[in-house]
């Protein structure tokens, strides 16, 4: 029985995990005036973000605020630009107000993720 | 008419031609004529100006990316109109926030030698329009997270009428897909 209740459990955190990443997908509009996952456009590209260096993207011209920034792109490290990404890397070339909501910032994350 | 019983391009570009120069015209007074703008701190000016240029490379590359629609071979007649009249929008939104970054003292950024853009992927009308109408959704909730970040409230009630702009070209678009032009109540 328990057994049971471990396998509807873990089919119910699935489920929610998925629905999270579709919201994140459908989150990820905003970000398509200046980004895209595979190719550098006015911002760059986001296939490759999670472990990379911000900055780093070869070719891509980033703002010196954020190449000094020493940031590496995790959950973590994002969730605290996406917020406020003026406030985090002052002098970003990412001028945007941010995605105050944490729970979207999660589900953008976990789009982002997955994506590539 | 209204958006709701758009049921054709040709449709929505004469509503649009008919509706869309005065709040163009209102952007291109309130970012030209804006004394206040001028007026503000060298501090808001570089800030105010470095938003103004994020906005001015997407409207370049918006431009490209029209561009490329229109070249494509693939739109028909009367969207081929639309997607022409949306790119002059496009212009017009690039030249009047160049001047405004020149009038701030800033240096306005240039458009790109080559963009990239996934022409690969596009095959069909349909596929162009669904590029175009990701880039005006994005166009939206770019704007609409610079509108409070201006030093100077002229820049953002500009930035926002240019928003309006751009949400006017999703939702026409979007009909044009055969999608629900305005999905919901609010954008984001």
């Amino acid at each position: 029985m328990k057994l049971v209740f471990a396998a509807w459990g873990v089919l119910f955190a699935a489920s929610a995990a998925a629905a999270d990443i579709q919201n994140g997908k459908e989150l990820y509009g905003r970000c398509l005036a200046c980004h895209a996952l595979e190719y550098d456009r006015v911002g760059p590209r986001h296939c490759g973000l999670f472990g990379r260096r911000a900055g780093s993207v070869k070719g891509f011209a980033y703002s010196e605020a954020l190449k000094r920034s020493k940031i590496v792109w995790n959950d973590k490290t994002l969730d605290r630009f996406l917020a406020s990404p003026l406030k985090s890397v002052p002098g970003t070339a990412m001028t945007y107000a941010g995605v105050p909501d944490a729970k979207e910032r999660a589900d953008l994350i976990s789009y982002l993720k997955q994506a590539c | 008419m209204s958006f709701l019983s758009i049921r054709t391009p040709a449709q929505a570009r004469r509503l649009f031609l008919t509706r869309s120069g005065v709040v163009l015209s209102g952007a291109a007074v309130a970012l030209l004529a804006g004394r206040d703008a001028l007026a503000a701190t060298a501090g808001d000016k570089t800030s105010d100006s470095k938003i103004l240029n994020t906005a001015l490379a997407a409207e370049l590359e918006a431009i490209a990316a029209y561009q490329v629609g229109a070249e494509s071979g693939l739109l028909q007649k009367p969207v081929l109109a639309l997607a022409v009249q949306f790119q002059g929008h496009h212009k017009e939104h690039a030249e009047v926030l160049a001047k405004t970054i020149q009038k701030l003292g800033g240096k306005a950024v240039a458009a790109k030698s080559k963009y990239n853009f996934p022409v690969e992927k596009l095959k069909s009308q349909a596929d162009v329009l669904r590029f175009a109408a990701g880039l005006e959704q994005g166009a939206v909730s770019a704007y609409l997270g610079a509108v409070p970040l201006f030093g100077n409230r002229d820049l953002s009630k500009a930035a926002a009428s240019i928003l309006g702009d751009e949400a006017m070209h999703w939702a026409v678009l979007r009909n044009a897909l055969g999608e629900n032009p305005v999905p919901s109540a609010f954008v984001s």
